[in-house]
């Protein structure tokens, strides 16, 4: 009998350790540990290491433990779910009204009101970013917004001048053909010329490959989804109905696909193959092979490890219409959360205050190379910082058409059914109009569904959320 | 029951309460609860909310969902005979009694042992458009255009059952245990009747080795309906145009992704339908093609 006894022990004991909140949260000296899922590695890593350490010094009660965790996000869900979460933990801004609405973050308005942060002493959108259905569900860290990079170079090379960057999509366009060249057979023999040198024949024909391209949609492609933005659409009204197939969204999706009938699908796509990885010297911008990208400012930590000689700079995005609608940017940051359950809520947000310090944010962006989301920056942050064109990527933030994903709970869904429309465009296997038709009803259908829920559990939730913040 | 054998009745059972343990939580109970989550709108923190068969309703008007399943079924006709016969094919070969048979035999099953991840590194370099070995080859013997596997919606599924043959490895372990099995009186009686190498392999192999060919189609079956990592390693999302998102990885996204745990709960059992009904036509079919000694 001892023996199965032991056996029954040894099922249990294998089977439940895991689901154990570690007993002693405390440190040798006594202060409390809080826990903190960071998903951030290598030089990013260490920037906010530097935070937490200095933190660390200062305090005498608290003392932060930050993990590297991948996919913090699906991890951050369940650990929530299963009532097991860390005290804090590092997501992404979009991320904000999935996990709000489902219950997974703590509000902290009322903590933020107490300590005296408010939303003037930031750039307004990083603020509005952590904000969901009426309370601020986090702080912004590490914001970012993109740009139109490009290589200065090829620019003189195609006899442009490299302090006149693109104004509007027709001007980008036009560039781009300057600084696209193919190879041709001509007479027999094969030639490499510029693509705005190329006759109507030949243009039509499309027989070439391209061996260096001005500029492609598809590339990185990172933000293709939200290419209305710089057409003037918004993705939706705000309230209920989202706008996949606005005419903004229809024009923008005609103008992908207008450079694909451009430069010729199977050449666009053969050159897309020969491209390396992002994070190598064989990324295309890097090595010299697309003239201009649209790119966050994370870039120049890119340029300044695999291509330190690049002669780069950084401007808006061109818009269609680049007077009415200048400085069209996508604002996005990564943020700090408190996971609902969390067993340290004061103290974990004691240090959420430092990091939104301006001490803690300029630490944490020099280190990361970003910029801080605070309104009141250091002279020495802007002098000091090694990105050149830094207060382009600040001024963008604060441009009165700046652009943020919609807050939705089903962004994802939408980001990637906005995807497979532009993909439509990248194949040429749809028009515009049916594709962007194609999202609006499947996310329109989706969206009808979150907000029906939403309508079941407003009252609840506002409720269960108001509770927690008088408290 | 004696005390004595109750006694060793539940020294038994504790001893395999691990497994028992193991099978209803981790096993069952998921089952069961993913029954019930299947009919619920479900996103893992909130409570359940009841709503009868809507997942099921929705399903079928889901366009993603019937694109998936399409992409999955095309992938499972071409990849599982496909499977099976080079399988079977490079079983016979390493039979064969030739010098270094046994480093041929590991060397078939050395892909089946790296794991899936760098497998899947390794292809997307091999199918690269530009630079791939493959297109190289293809190059080589006069094809100028190669196509661009992985970005070319055309292609993205051909790739993927190219690439699935590359993990036949476990299959060739088991017909090489079952052809080592075919009684060698069978071959001299045939090599006496003075039977071609052909009529050995249709009269008397495939007879003999049919319970494992069946065994092969079955979990072939399993398999190729629900493929996903080297899917979802390499392409993602699904791949241009969605035209390799297979089940499973839809499944995956609703899930984990897009948080409808309800949705995919259905999407799995409608799947393990699915299966069921394929295994179950497969075995009716197969029926009297399958020899059993001693029946």
């Amino acid at each position: 009998m001892k023996t199965a006894f032991f056996a029954l022990l040894l099922t249990v004991s294998t089977l439940f350790p895991g689901c154990a909140r570690e007993p002693n949260d405390r440190t040798a000296d006594g202060r409390t540990i809080i826990e903190y899922w960071e998903k951030w590695t290598g030089f990013e890593g260490e920037a906010m290491q530097a935070v937490v350490d200095a933190f660390n010094a200062s305090q005498d009660r608290i003392f932060v433990k930050k993990l590297t965790v991948s996919e913090v996000d699906q991890k951050l869900m369940l650990a929530a779910a299963g009532g097991n979460p860390p005290d804090l933990a590092g997501l992404w801004s979009y991320s904000v009204p999935d996990f709000a609405e489902k219950g997974a973050l703590i509000p902290i308005s009322g903590l933020l009101a107490e300590k005296g942060i408010t939303r003037e002493q930031y750039i307004p959108v990083f603020w509005d970013l952590c904000e969901h259905r009426g309370f601020m569900w986090a702080i912004p860290t590490t914001p970012s917004t993109v740009a139109l990079h490009f290589n200065k170079r090829l620019f003189r090379e195609a006899g442009l001048d490299p302090k006149r960057p693109p104004r509007s999509l027709a001007e980008l366009d036009e560039m781009a053909e300057k600084l696209t060249i193919v190879e041709v057979t001509r007479s027999g023999t094969s030639k490499s010329v510029r693509f705005a040198e190329l006759t109507k024949e030949e243009r039509d024909t499309k027989d070439f490959s391209i061996i260096q391209l001005g500029h492609a949609p598809q590339e990185p492609g990172w933000w293709i989804q939200m290419w209305g933005f710089w057409f003037g659409s918004d993705l939706w009204d705000g309230e209920q109905t989202i706008t996949a197939n606005s005419s903004e969204n229809v024009r923008a999706l005609r103008w992908i696909e207008s450079q694909v009938n451009k430069y010729g699908l199977e050449n666009l796509r053969s050159l897309g193959a020969s491209f390396g990885n992002f994070s190598s010297p064989q990324n295309p911008f890097l090595s010299e092979r697309v003239a201009m990208v649209l790119q966050g400012v994370w870039m120049h930590n890119f340029i300044d490890k695999y291509a330190p000689h690049l002669e780069w700079a950084a401007a808006p995005f061109p818009s269609e219409d680049g007077e009415q609608m200048p400085n069209v940017t996508i604002a996005e940051c990564d943020i700090l959360v408190l996971p609902k359950g969390c067993p340290h809520v004061n103290e974990a947000f004691e240090f959420m205050c430092f990091v939104a310090s301006q001490e803690g944010m300029e630490l944490l962006n020099m280190g990361q190379k970003k910029f801080s989301p605070l309104a009141e920056t250091s002279k020495e942050f802007v002098r000091d910082h090694p990105n050149p064109y830094i207060e382009q990527f600040i001024n963008l933030a604060r441009s009165p058409n700046v652009k943020t994903v919609p807050r939705l709970a089903f962004w994802l869904e939408y980001r990637d059914e906005m995807q497979v429309a532009a993909d439509h465009m990248l194949s040429l296997t749809a028009s515009p109009e049916s594709a962007a038709n194609h999202v609006q009803d499947r996310v329109q259908w989706k969206c009808g569904r979150v907000m029906r829920r939403w309508d079941l559990t407003r009252k609840e939730r506002l409720q269960e959320w108001s509770e927690y913040d008088a408290r | 029951m004696t005390r004595g054998e109750r006694q060793k009745l539940f020294l038994g059972l504790a001893f395999i309460s691990p497994w028992i343990v193991g099978f209803l939580m981790f096993t069952l109970y998921p089952v069961v609860a993913s029954m019930f989550y299947s009919f619920c709108d479900y996103d893992v923190l909130t409570r359940p909310v009841w709503i009868g068969t809507l997942n099921y309703s929705d399903m079928f008007t889901d366009s993603v969902f019937w694109k998936s399943l399409y992409n999955t079924l095309f992938f499972a006709v071409i990849a599982l005979p496909l499977g099976l016969i080079t399988s079977l094919l490079v079983a016979v070969l390493l039979n064969q009694p030739v010098k270094g048979r046994s480093l041929f035999r590991a060397i078939f099953f050395l892909p089946s042992l790296i794991p899936v991840v760098a497998t899947s590194m390794i292809w997307l370099w091999i199918l690269n458009g530009n630079f791939g070995l493959l297109n190289h080859g293809l190059k080589c013997l006069g094809i100028n255009h190669p196509p661009q596997w992985l970005a070319d919606p055309s292609w993205t599924k051909p790739s993927l059952i190219l690439m699935s043959v590359w993990g036949v490895g476990n299959s060739i372990v088991i017909y090489l245990a079952a052809l080592q099995d075919v009684p060698r009186s069978l071959y001299e009686s045939a090599d006496l009747d003075g039977a071609t190498a052909w009529k050995k392999l249709r009269y008397i192999t495939l007879p003999m080795i049919s319970p494992v060919i069946y065994f092969n189609l079955i979990m072939g079956i399993i398999g190729s309906l629900q493929v996903f990592a080297q899917a979802y390693i390499m392409l993602g999302g699904g791949g241009p145009n969605r035209s390799a998102l297979f089940y499973a990885v839809y499944l995956y996204q609703n899930a984990f992704e897009y948080r409808q745990m309800g949705y995919a709960c259905a999407m799995a059992w409608v799947l393990f339908l699915v299966i069921l009904f394929l295994t179950w036509v497969a075995t009716k079919s197969t029926r009297r093609l399958i020899y059993y000694a001693g029946e």
